[in-house]
């Protein structure tokens, strides 16, 4: 079956999408970004394929290769099984990815959704309702109920997992209160409410495109910290145990190794600042990208 | 009330609790809007006159008083409102900047209405097309951004709009006061001209009473929501009774002579509007009316019909 | 001629966007005098802000100035540095923004912002309470009642009216020569754009000051100033002293203009003037205006008309008075 592709790009659509890309590239910080994300997300895709030495993701070892210093042959060095770090990075991408995805097509769909709609109640019953459960949530410190999921259950990247989910929905669900909640006055919401728009459309069509381009950004931006706890999870064991290359993993076990085998840990904590970083950038950039042009 | 009579308001009143204290925003009005005229509603910021618009629209609840259209009494909350009455009524605001959803093409916002009320199935674009037209927009305005338009276009296509829904009234709060002259007269001249085409009905509301002089049909002048003096225009214009109307119509600036002769003698304004949630005793005015009797510290003056059409709520006519 | 303040020579701007490059200031001369007041009126986009910010030097980054001087008391505004036009900014120019909420930081307390702007005034060291009195000083200027009380509260706490005259006292601090007031009180109710104007009027008349008043309230302006310029499209195309100029008109874009003014004595609807404002990135070869002109003539259409002087006070820049 042959997609109509022309009636979807519209001439107007074209020039959208040029303008868009002419404000996202005004910013050289923002290509920087989108190349660092780029890198990492095809490391992630691609690591069977681009890693020099595939077989390092999981249970290999090769004790004549242990404990390399960096060298042409191993650029990032080697852990103490012998496998090759470069290689565990690029896999450790896509757990690091994963999490990140995982958890934020749970959170930011439920948070933004209930955000909106308190927004748009304000002043009602259903905007106290969900705007104090969002408080009480936002109350509990992340860190402290990962533990505590985590401990109750066996520690595994899943399970911290859901217990940051549970604790990331709030923030995104205050972000489109407060956008919903300002715009909700504007006039052209009360223009749709005259005309006799039914309020779910209201929401959806006149506010929530509102909203997008902050939640994107923020979007880009939690990638960074989702990723950070992770590794902050890791790094006290509870999140992905041996031999799973996750990013955060690797930094607390090659911790043990400072400062003799540094390039253990080292180098998969940059590899975290370097994700986090990119992300940031582009985020800065998807912010610019999509801000409203007035003449 | 007469048949082509198609607003009634009575005894009109909206209070808003704040922190302050109540705010009288409309406090007792009532006029009538005939159908196919323009009312014009003037007065100072504070005076209520959006207030009563957005209450006839049914943004706000009144806190008394009835509205009738074409004979019926208004649901108070525009949601208890049917879609075949809310279609009847739309409104135009003042500023443009956020009449227009910015994130929105200009072709889907006058198309909202159409869909909403199954108008022109099938063929909404065309529609709006053809609404485009009528209000003097250029047709390849439809895909285009509000960012991408001027604020006079903007306001445009807000009519259009407000026309898509095919109403029989329009209320337009301050429609031109965020505009220059010149975007001002091609925006008035297409309202006009609308009106006379489909026999629109509008309520115009506008602190600019040289806009007013070559708009409305009637006009009512509202202080700290009192209607003060209700007139046709020409009687209003040239014959002020209420030393309030007197006053505000002293201080037009005009650029020619032959205005500046039809004039009324200067009133210096004194003092600024009293806060509305501590409004002065008897009639609002008397404070800075230079007539102030002492009957008009006590008593709140009714209104009176002076002559054939012309009201005046003000002691010394009573 | 040495007495000019400010002088604007042949000024362009361009502003770069994605579509393009937008050439709004077509050349644009304007004199002020010492002591003098001089009104600015022409439609939204006619490029009135723009002059303006770029007296101030605030034009924005995508802003370039391919030609042209500003010539402050013989110096030229565009060629001093950072430092200078600073210095400038704090004691001898200053400006009222249309939009005195947006002019005002909400975070902070109105005393805060007055006395930050004092104290940047001037070279000398005043103490914190020298500096407290001279801000209640100048809230009492503008006739602002409890002076104390307001220097407490924060912009939002106030109404429009209110902080447009806190933005004129601020303005009024810095403005020791030349006071630019950009539509004040376009924002707020007709009367109170009244007394906001006629205070802006007292207060540069008791000072001194010279002013360069833009407003779309065409009557309002003709109380308070000298001489008015006509804009349009980035081109001056009228000067002329303030009666004149609205008693006897004689560029057509002027005419045209005042022919959409709604009169008192009523008459009917003002006519719209016929087309748009040209397309700033392809705009017409010779006079802007001529599109949209009765009179156009075919030389109208290939060349620029130059500012003329026309009876000694009078410009026009228009082929008609050749």
């Amino acid at each position: 079956m042959r997609i109509p592709i022309e009636k979807f790009i519209t001439p107007d659509r074209k020039d959208s999408i040029k303008r868009t890309w002419y404000k996202f590239s005004s910013n050289p910080l923002s290509i920087i970004g989108l190349i660092s994300v780029l890198i990492v997300t095809l490391s992630a895709i691609f690591a069977p394929v681009l890693a020099p030495y595939p077989e390092s993701w999981g249970r290999w070892v090769d004790f004549s290769q242990a404990c390399q210093p960096p060298s042409w042959k191993h650029p990032f060095g080697t852990d103490i099984y012998g496998r090759d770090i470069l290689s565990r990075i690029m896999f450790g991408f896509r757990y690091d990815l994963l999490m990140a995805i995982c958890i934020l097509a749970m959170v930011v769909p439920t948070g933004t959704f209930l955000g909106l709609i308190a927004g748009y109640y304000r002043g009602t019953w259903i905007d106290t309702v969900i705007m104090r459960i969002t408080d009480i949530f936002l109350a509990i410190p992340s860190i402290v109920l990962a533990l505590a999921i985590c401990a109750l259950l066996k520690p595994s990247l899943f399970n911290s997992m859901m217990a940051v989910s549970l604790l990331w929905w709030p923030w995104y669900s205050r972000l489109a209160y407060s956008i919903a909640s300002s715009l909700r006055n504007e006039y052209f919401v009360l223009a749709a409410e005259l005309i006799g728009a039914h309020p779910l459309y209201i929401i959806f069509s006149e506010i929530l495109p509102n909203c997008l381009a902050p939640i994107f950004t923020k979007m880009t931006l939690d990638v960074g910290w989702v990723i950070l706890i992770g590794a902050t999870l890791s790094f006290v064991g509870l999140g992905a145990q041996e031999p799973t290359p996750a990013l955060g993993t690797m930094v607390s076990v090659g911790a043990k190794y400072m400062p003799d085998y540094w390039w253990m840990t080292i180098f998969p904590a940059l590899a975290i600042a370097f994700t986090i970083l990119g992300f940031n950038l582009l985020g800065d950039g998807i912010r610019d990208a999509l801000a409203i042009e007035e003449i | 009330m007469n048949n082509d009579e198609i607003i009634q308001v009575k005894d009109l009143k909206k209070y808003f609790k704040t922190s302050l204290g109540i705010v009288r925003a409309v406090d007792g009005i009532s006029f009538t809007i005939r159908e196919g005229e323009t009312f014009g509603l003037v007065g100072e910021s504070g005076s209520g006159k959006s207030t009563t618009a957005f209450t006839i629209m049914g943004v706000y609840e009144p806190t008394d008083g009835e509205i009738y259209f074409k004979g019926s009494p208004l649901p108070k909350s525009v949601k208890k409102r049917p879609l075949s009455l809310r279609k009847e009524m739309q409104m135009v605001f003042q500023d443009p900047g956020s009449s227009l959803n910015p994130r929105k093409r200009i072709g889907q916002i006058i198309e909202l209405p159409l869909r909403v009320h199954r108008l022109h199935v099938g063929r909404e674009r065309e529609r709006v097309k053809e609404l485009l037209e009528m209000v003097g927009l250029p047709v390849d305005f439809i895909n285009r951004y509000p960012g991408a338009i001027g604020g006079g276009e903007k306001q445009l296509v807000a009519i259009a709009r407000a026309l898509a829904s095919e109403p029989s009234f329009i209320a337009l709060d301050e429609p031109t006061s965020a505009l220059d002259v010149s975007m001002q007269a091609k925006i008035i001249n297409t309202l006009l001209r609308i009106q006379k085409e489909l026999n629109l009905t509008y309520l115009f509301i506008t602190h600019n009473l040289s806009l007013m002089r070559n708009v409305a049909s009637r006009v009512g002048i509202m202080y700290l929501g009192k209607m003060f003096e209700v007139a046709e225009t020409s009687e209003f214009f040239h014959k002020p009774l209420h030393p309030y109307t007197k006053m505000l119509l002293s201080a037009i600036p005009v650029i020619t002579e032959e205005e500046e002769k039809i004039k009324p003698k200067r009133v210096i304004s004194r003092g600024e509007i009293p806060s509305p949630v501590n409004v002065p005793s008897g009639c609002y005015f008397h404070p800075r009316c230079i007539d102030c009797m002492e009957i008009c510290k006590k008593e709140d003056p009714p209104m009176v019909e002076v002559s054939t059409g012309h009201f005046v709520k003000c002691h010394l006519y009573t | 001629m040495s007495e000019n303040l400010l002088e604007v020579k042949d000024l362009y701007v361009n502003y770069k966007i994605y579509e393009g490059i937008l050439k709004v200031l077509n050349g644009v001369n304007l004199t002020v005098k010492k002591k003098e007041k001089v009104g600015l009126i022409g439609e939204s986009g006619c490029g009135k802000t723009t002059t303006m910010k770029a007296i101030m030097r605030i034009l924005p980054d995508n802003a370039l100035i391919p030609n042209g001087n500003i010539f402050y008391k013989g110096r030229d505004i565009l060629k001093m540095s950072d430092d200078e036009i600073q210095k400038i900014r704090r004691e001898n120019i200053s400006m009222i923004f249309q939009d005195p909420t947006a002019a005002l930081n909400p975070v902070l307390t109105v005393g805060a912002q007055l006395m930050d702007v004092i104290k940047y005034s001037t070279d000398e060291e005043l103490t914190k309470r020298e500096i407290r009195e001279l801000a209640i000083k100048a809230l009492k200027d503008v006739a602002l009642p409890d002076p104390e009380r307001i220097l407490k509260n924060y912009p939002i706490m106030l109404s429009g009216g209110m902080r447009q005259r806190i933005c004129i006292a601020m303005a009024l601090i810095s403005a020791k020569e030349l006071l630019i007031a950009d539509e004040p009180g376009t924002n707020l109710d007709v009367t109170i754009q009244d007394q906001i104007l006629r205070l802006i009027g007292r207060l540069v008349e008791e000072r001194g000051i010279s002013v360069i008043l833009i407003s779309h309230a065409l009557g309002a302006v003709k109380g308070l100033v000298d001489k008015v310029y006509v804009m349009y499209a980035g081109d001056i195309v009228e000067m002329a002293p303030t009666e004149k100029l609205f008693s006897d008109p004689i560029h057509p874009y002027t005419q045209a203009l005042f022919k959409t003014v709604p009169k008192l004595t009523g008459g009917g609807i003002p006519e719209a003037i016929k087309g748009r404002i040209p397309d700033y990135i392809n705009p017409p070869k010779g006079c802007r205006f001529a599109p949209r002109c009765i009179h156009a003539m075919p030389i109208c259409m290939k060349e620029k008309p130059p500012l003329k002087n026309i009876e000694g006070e009078r410009e026009v820049a228009c082929f008609l008075y050749e």
